[in-house]
């Protein structure tokens, strides 16, 4: 378009034109930027500002320091290593499980199944999940009543579906369908080539996964499970409605913190939410990071 | 899944051994795949359905009328009333949605390139903000001056909608940037320019309908998300809303939230097969929904 014109033009300047455009057309976005700001960040910015101010009003960092007092180190250590232990636990079955239905030879029938339920069961939390489970896992469960009836009370060995164990379990139920949501283009990456590489060069399958395809795999993986991690440390509804509050998790903390100031300083709630974001800003920003390697081997 | 298999199958017993063994290992897709992979989608397979099992005993153990359970939901004003007002804000909410993001969208993608990462950040933020703590920031802007919302039940309900959008902008965002990805924006809209139309005219006639089915998919998406939230309702005490009622259900009631889960599940399901089905063809795409 330009190139016919260039000649006359060359002497004028060329950013001028770019620049003025641009100038106005950002107002096109003041919608949307106006809406975030209005429902996210003024609530976020309030939360921040709070969080560096005591009940008289003055600025301290005291209510930081003051997260290590009380049930707040518990709760995080306790939301941590749940997330972590369902991030990683839910993220090998989610692999293994996405992994036999793409490579394992089995019908191809099964992976349509396995994929529309995955995106059903990853989108299963909440409250409706937590009840499911109190139905088959609670102390008069389907599943309890049952192993009862063979001879294994679960009860009787000290599990409690309120108990971290119990939130694990039922957090694996939404945690490794994503998993499978979100590998399974990773695995159908692959290609047929890199095998056939490999073997033409010699290569055992013990080899070729090891020294190919689980390198290509492995920021997928990470990625996945980070997200994974977030994707618990999170979620809110599913553990207050299995453990009525009863469990110390951060989002059930800042949950009663909403409804009367447990903590007995509103500076200290604020500042615990600041520590769940950050945590979440952290993995969110580790997974895009990740998910960016990842696409060098994807892009097909 | 063990040695009775062969003769499952029909075959004679020790034919399989008859087969030369080479043969058998060169080309496992004529088999039943990997027997460590079925144990794998065995386990995974129980996993999801045992819960829905134990579900679904639970909600007929009212004897002697097994279906009592979800004949008194169906006759609970409440659950209708609940569901409907869940539909509403979700109707309400994908359409706010669409109105601010599609505009957004195509407008990055022709005029502010430059801006894209911005927006692409802002839109990935609800997933840094978890639910808790959105309305936690939520209540406390708008319960105090100069605008105090949290006061009635319109301003409660501006607030839910509010923030539904905001969750609902990751996944809508990347649908309908995927969308424009796919047709040509530029002589689209050069081409609408060229027959005289506005910009509004352009995006109703022109961008929409070329966006419909990843529209549509977004849509069910927040649809989903919205009908069984339970964080954000409940702390703007909306409690008509589908999430809390279910909760409270589940609190008071034996049998009918048994009945109420497996309702909401297949409300789930009927959302998911409805984007799978306009998904075809759309590959690797991840929905993503984020925590709750």
């Amino acid at each position: 378009m330009a190139s016919a014109a260039q000649p006359l033009e060359q002497g004028a300047p060329a950013a001028r034109p770019a620049r003025r455009r641009f100038g106005w057309a950002w107002l096109g976005l003041l919608p949307f930027f106006v809406f975030s700001i209005a429902f996210m960040f003024l609530p976020a910015t309030w939360l921040v500002l709070g969080s560096f101010r005591n009940s008289d009003d003055q600025v301290t960092l005291q209510n930081y320091a003051d997260l290590s007092t009380g049930i707040i180190p518990g709760a995080f250590l306790t939301t941590i290593e749940v997330s972590l232990v369902t991030a990683v636990g839910g993220g090998l079955f989610g692999l293994l499980l996405a992994y036999s239905v793409i490579l394992g030879g089995l019908p191809r029938i099964l992976r349509t199944a396995l994929m529309t339920f995955s995106g059903v069961a990853s989108n299963f939390a909440g409250v409706p999940l937590a009840l499911a489970f109190t139905f088959t896992l609670g102390q008069l469960g389907f599943l309890t009543v049952i192993l009862r009836d063979l001879g294994f009370d679960p009860y009787q060995s000290g599990f409690r579906l309120t108990s971290k164990l119990g939130v694990e379990l039922v957090y694996m139920y939404f945690q490794f369908p994503l998993m499978v949501l979100i590998i399974a283009p990773a695995l159908d990456g692959l290609r047929r080539e890199w095998r056939e590489a490999a073997e033409n060069m010699g290569a055992s399958p013990r080899q070729y996964w090891q020294h190919v395809a689980l390198p290509i795999l492995t920021p997928s993986i990470l990625g996945a499970m980070i997200l994974l991690f977030g994707n618990a440390f999170g979620a809110q509804a599913t553990a207050f409605q299995l453990t009525g509050g009863t469990l110390n998790l951060v989002p059930i903390v800042i949950g009663a913190q909403i409804r009367g100031d447990v903590l007995h300083n509103p500076g200290l709630g604020y500042a615990m939410a600041m520590g769940m974001v950050a945590i979440m800003g952290v993995s969110i920003g580790l997974y895009t990071i990740l998910q960016r390697r990842a696409e060098r081997w994807l892009r097909s | 899944m063990t040695a009775p298999s062969t003769s499952i199958d029909g075959r004679a017993p020790g034919a399989l051994e008859a087969v030369p063994r080479a043969a058998t290992a060169r080309r496992p897709r004529r088999s039943f795949g990997n027997p460590i992979a079925w144990l794998i989608f065995i386990l995974g397979a129980l996993y999801f359905i045992v819960p829905l099992v134990g579900t679904f005993f639970h909600s007929i153990r009212t004897r002697p009328d097994i279906f009592l359970a979800y004949r008194q939901v169906l006759d609970d004003p409440k659950f209708f009333g609940g569901l409907a007002y869940s539909f509403t804000v979700g109707v309400i909410t994908i359409v706010v949605s669409l109105l601010i993001i599609v505009p957004t969208a195509y407008w990055v993608r022709l005029r502010v390139p430059r801006l894209r990462p911005v927006v692409e950040f802002v839109t990935l933020m609800p997933f840094v903000i978890p639910p808790v703590v959105l309305v936690f920031g939520l209540i406390r802007v708008y319960s105090s001056r100069p605008l105090v919302l949290t006061a009635t039940d319109l301003g409660s309900d501006m607030i839910l909608v509010g923030a539904y959008v905001i969750l609902s902008f990751p996944y809508m965002y990347r649908a309908v940037d995927t969308g424009l990805a796919a047709i040509d924006v530029r002589s689209l809209t050069e081409a609408a320019q060229s027959l005289g139309s506005g910009w509004a005219r352009i995006l109703w006639r022109v961008i929409f309908p070329n966006l419909r089915t990843s529209l549509l998919s977004g849509a069910f998406l927040t649809l989903a998300i919205v009908i069984g939230e339970y964080t954000i309702a409940n702390f703007l005490a909306r409690t008509d809303a589908f999430g809390p009622y279910l909760s409270l259900l589940g609190r008071n009631q034996p049998y009918t939230p048994a009945a109420v889960s497996l309702i909401s599940f297949g409300l789930t399901w009927l959302a998911m097969i409805a984007i799978a089905f306009l998904g075809r063809g759309a590959r690797g795409r991840v929905q993503v929904a984020g925590a709750r």
